[in-house]
C-alpha cells in the first residue's frame, strides 16, 4: 500500500516515539522572527541551553518593521520595536545563525522569504512561531506554526514533540473561471469545509487545478489551510517546484541538485496511496469570493448577499448576529458597494512578484478612488526589487497606490500601518479576526489582490470582473 | 526538569461564551511588543473587556461573581488563528489552570499543555449545561479530573476527552517535553546526518 507525502515525510524525521507517545520530529528548517523567538531565547538563558544546529535556523524581521521608508532608520521610533529587534539580532550573533535583517537586501515576511531563497525544499520538514508557516507547504514541505516555547526546543534540541496529523485529500479539478485566483480557491475551500475542519489533519492539495497553479499561487492556497484549521497544507512537488527552486541561493547546485530532485521525486504522495479522508471540489463553482464576518469562514462570493440570521441554522445564529453587528453590516444585502476607507496589498499570503504583476496588469492608467489609502506592501526586498526593475512601482504610484517597504504592514497592525476607529479595508491578507488589523473596532474583509485593487479604483467593494472588464481568452 | 504533576484542576468558572475565538481576540498584538510574557494577564481580551477609555464593557471576566476563577467554559475551536503563545501565557498569568470547551484549535491546545494548562472537552449541551449552573451559582466548584477523565461540578458528573499524549504528559509531570527531547539529542544529530538534504 502506498504512503501519502507527510507520512513519508513524518518517517523520515522521527527520531524516536516520546515517552506520552508523540513522536521526537527532527526539523529541517527552523524560522524565526523578532516577534515569537526573543522569548525563547530567554528561556534557555533561564535553562542554560545553547543552540544544537544554528545552521539550521534563519532569522528576519518582519511583523513591527515599519514600512515608510524613512522610519525604517534605526533606532526604530518605537522603543518596543528597537528593543525586540536589538533582542533577536543578538541572539543570533551569539548563536551564530543568519539573520536576513533589514540592511541585507534579503529581509522580508518569512513566509516570502524561505522559498525565495530556496531554504524551504521538498521533503523537508519546517517550521517557525508564526502560523502561516503552512505556506512552505507549496514546495512539498511539511511545514507548520509553533508556539516560543516549542521555538525553545526546536533552537536547543533542533526537535519538537508532535502527535502525527491525518491526512485529508482535497481534489480541485476544472479551470478556474475568469477573475478567480488561488485566493479564491482556498476562501471556498475554507468556506466548504468550515474554519475548524481541518482540525487535526494535514491538507493535502491536488487535482488539475492546483498541479497547473504556478509555486507562488500553491504558496496563497497553503498559506490560509491554517485558517481552516488545519496546521499543514502541502502540494506534491513536481516540475513546477523543481523549476522554481532551480537556482535559488540556498537550493542545491551542480552534483547535488540531481541528487535532491531524485529525493524530491521519491517523496511525492504514492499514486495508491491511502487518505483519512478525500474531498473534491469542482473548481468551475468558485467565484471572485470575500468575506463578510470576522472569520476566514464567513466567505461569500461578491455578487451574493450577505447571511441574514434568519436564513442560517440556529446554532449558527448567534455568530451570525455577532459578526454583522461588528462588521456593521446588514443580513441580506449585497456586499457590493459597501464603503472602502483602506485597501491593503501585501502579506505572506499575496505580496509576491506574480501577485503585484496581475495586479499591475489592471490599474494601469487607473486612479484610486478619493478618500481611500491604498498600501502596496511588497512581500521582501526581494520582491521590492523585482518589481521595481518592472517598473511596477511607477504603475503603482501613478495610480495612486503607496509603494511601502516589506514587512506584514497592516496584516497584524504590529507597526505603524494600522486601521484607525471603525475603518473598513479590502484586504489580500489572511485574517478578519476582530480587532486584526490593530484597531479595536476596525474592520476587514479578505479578497485576492486583484479584487482588492477594484475596491482601490471604486471606492467600494467591487466585482473585478466589471471593473477591469475582465473577460475569458 | 521537575514538573508537577496534574491530576486534578479544581476551582471555580468563568464562561466566555462564543465559537471561533480566536487567539488575536484572547491576546491582541499590541500587547505581544515585548520581548517577555510579563504583564499578559492584566491583557487577556483586552479589547472585548475595555473601550477606548477603558470603561468595561462587562465581559465575563470582569464580572465581580466571577472573580478568582481558575477554570474557562468555552464553546467551539476555542484559540484559532495566530500561534502565538502570549494567548494561553495570558490565561496562566491571570491564574487560569483549566479550560474545558467543546473543541479546541491545535496550536492554541499544545501551546497550553505545554504551559501545565490542561484543555478538555465536552459536547455542546454540557457546555451550556455548566455554563447555566456556573452564571446560577458562581460559587459552584468544578473538578477537571485527569485520572478518571470527567468534569465534575455539584451532582452533575460528565465524561470528558483530552489527547492521549497530552493527558499522560499531565499525569506524570512531563507536559513541558524539553527534558525528554533533550535527552533524545545524540539520535537526533545522528538522524540529522542521515538525511540527504542536511549534506547539500
Amino acid at each position: 500500500m502506498g504512503k501519502s507525502l507527510f507520512t513519508k515525510v513524518w518517517e523520515a524525521h522521527t527520531v524516536r516515539t516520546l515517552p506520552d507517545g508523540r513522536t521526537q520530529l527532527f526539523i529541517g528548517l527552523h524560522l524565526i522572527h523578532e516577534v515569537t523567538s526573543p522569548q525563547a531565547f530567554g528561556m534557555m538563558r533561564d535553562l542554560g541551553l545553547g543552540v544544537a544546529h544554528p545552521e539550521r535556523t534563519f532569522a528576519t524581521v518582519d511583523h513591527i518593521i515599519p514600512t515608510a521608508k524613512d522610519a525604517r532608520l534605526r533606532p526604530f521610533r518605537d522603543n518596543l520595536a528597537e528593543q525586540m529587534t536589538v533582542e533577536l539580532t543578538e541572539s543570533c550573533r551569539r548563536f551564530g545563525i543568519r539573520f536576513f535583517h533589514e540592511n541585507s537586501g534579503n529581509q522580508g515576511i518569512v513566509h516570502v522569504v524561505g522559498p525565495e531563497q530556496g531554504l524551504t525544499q521538498p521533503g523537508m520538514t519546517v517550521c517557525c512561531g508564526d502560523s502561516h508557516t503552512s505556506t512552505h507547504g507549496a514546495l512539498g514541505a511539511v511545514a507548520f506554526g509553533i508556539g516560543t516555547s516549542q521555538v525553545r526546543d526546536v533552537l536547543s534540541t533542533q526537535t519538537l514533540a508532535m502527535a502525527p496529523l491525518k491526512v485529508r485529500r482535497i481534489e480541485v479539478e476544472g479551470v478556474l473561471g475568469v477573475g478567480v485566483y488561488a485566493k479564491d480557491v482556498i476562501l471556498h475551500i475554507i468556506r466548504t469545509l468550515g474554519v475548524h475542519g481541518g482540525t487535526g489533519f494535514a491538507y493535502e492539495f491536488a487535482g488539475g487545478t492546483i498541479e497547473a497553479m504556478s509555486m507562488e499561487e500553491r504558496m496563497t492556497l497553503c498559506n490560509m489551510s491554517i485558517e481552516g484549521g488545519a496546521r499543514v497544507g502541502y502540494v506534491n512537488p513536481d516540475e513546477t517546484t523543481f523549476e522554481y527552486l532551480k537556482g535559488k541561493p540556498y537550493a542545491p547546485h551542480g552534483e547535488d541538485w540531481e541528487r535532491a530532485v531524485s529525493y524530491w521525486r521519491s517523496i511525492a504522495s504514492d499514486g495508491d496511496a491511502q487518505y483519512d479522508d478525500v474531498v473534491r471540489i469542482d473548481a468551475r463553482e468558485i467565484a471572485p469570493s470575500l468575506t463578510w464576518g470576522v472569520n476566514p469562514g464567513q466567505v461569500i462570493a461578491i455578487d451574493e448577499a450577505v447571511p441574514s440570521p434568519d436564513a442560517v441554522p440556529e446554532g449558527e445564529r448567534p455568530n451570525v448576529v455577532d459578526a454583522l453587528k461588528y462588521m456593521k453590516l446588514e443580513g441580506g444585502k449585497p456586499i457590493k458597494g459597501q464603503k472602502v476607507d483602506v485597501t491593503f496589498i501585501g502579506s505572506c499570503t499575496n505580496s509576491r512578484l506574480s501577485d503585484l504583476r496581475e495586479v499591475a496588469k489592471h490599474v494601469r492608467g487607473k486612479r484610486v478612488a478619493s478618500g481611500v489609502k491604498a498600501l502596496v506592501v511588497p512581500g521582501s526586498q526581494r520582491v521590492k526589487e523585482a518589481a521595481e526593475a518592472e517598473g511596477l512601482d511607477d504603475v503603482f504610484r501613478e495610480a495612486g497606490f503607496e509603494w511601502r517597504e516589506p514587512g506584514c504592514s497592516m496584516c497584524l497592525g504590529m507597526n505603524p500601518d494600522k486601521l484607525v476607529g471603525d475603518q473598513l479595508c479590502a484586504s489580500s491578507s489572511n485574517r478578519n479576526f476582530k480587532g486584526r488589523m490593530g484597531s479595536p473596532d476596525g474592520r476587514t474583509v479578505l479578497m485576492s489582490p486583484v479584487m482588492v485593487a477594484a475596491a482601490a479604483i471604486r471606492g467600494e467593494l467591487a466585482d473585478a470582473r466589471e471593473v477591469f472588464a475582465l473577460k475569458g481568452t | 526538569m521537575a514538573l508537577a504533576e496534574i491530576k486534578q484542576v479544581r476551582g471555580r468558572a468563568v464562561y466566555i461564551p462564543g465559537d471561533d475565538i480566536d487567539t488575536d481576540q484572547i491576546m491582541p498584538a499590541r500587547f505581544l511588543m515585548s520581548v517577555s510574557f510579563d504583564g499578559l494577564g492584566k491583557a487577556l481580551f483586552y479589547d472585548a473587556r475595555f473601550g477606548r477609555d477603558g470603561a468595561s464593557k462587562g465581559h465575563p471576566l470582569d464580572d465581580p461573581r466571577h472573580q478568582g476563577a481558575t477554570i474557562v467554559l468555552a464553546n467551539q475551536n476555542f484559540g484559532c488563528g495566530s500561534s502565538r503563545e502570549h494567548a494561553p501565557q495570558g490565561f496562566h498569568k491571570a491564574g487560569f489552570r483549566a479550560i474545558v470547551a467543546e473543541s479546541f484549535a491545535e496550536i492554541f491546545f499544545g501551546n497550553s499543555t505545554t504551559l501545565g494548562i490542561p484543555c478538555v472537552s465536552l459536547p455542546h449541551d454540557q457546555i451550556e449545561a455548566l455554563a447555566r449552573a456556573v452564571r446560577d451559582d458562581p460559587s459552584l466548584e468544578l473538578t477537571v479530573d485527569l485520572e478518571r477523565l470527567e468534569v465534575r461540578a455539584g451532582e452533575a458528573v460528565y465524561p470528558c476527552q483530552i489527547k492521549p499524549s497530552a493527558r499522560d504528559g499531565l499525569l506524570r509531570g512531563e507536559w513541558d517535553p524539553i527534558a525528554q527531547l533533550l535527552e533524545g539529542q545524540a539520535q537526533a544529530s545522528a538522524l540529522k546526518d542521515k538525511l540527504p538534504y542536511t549534506s547539500w
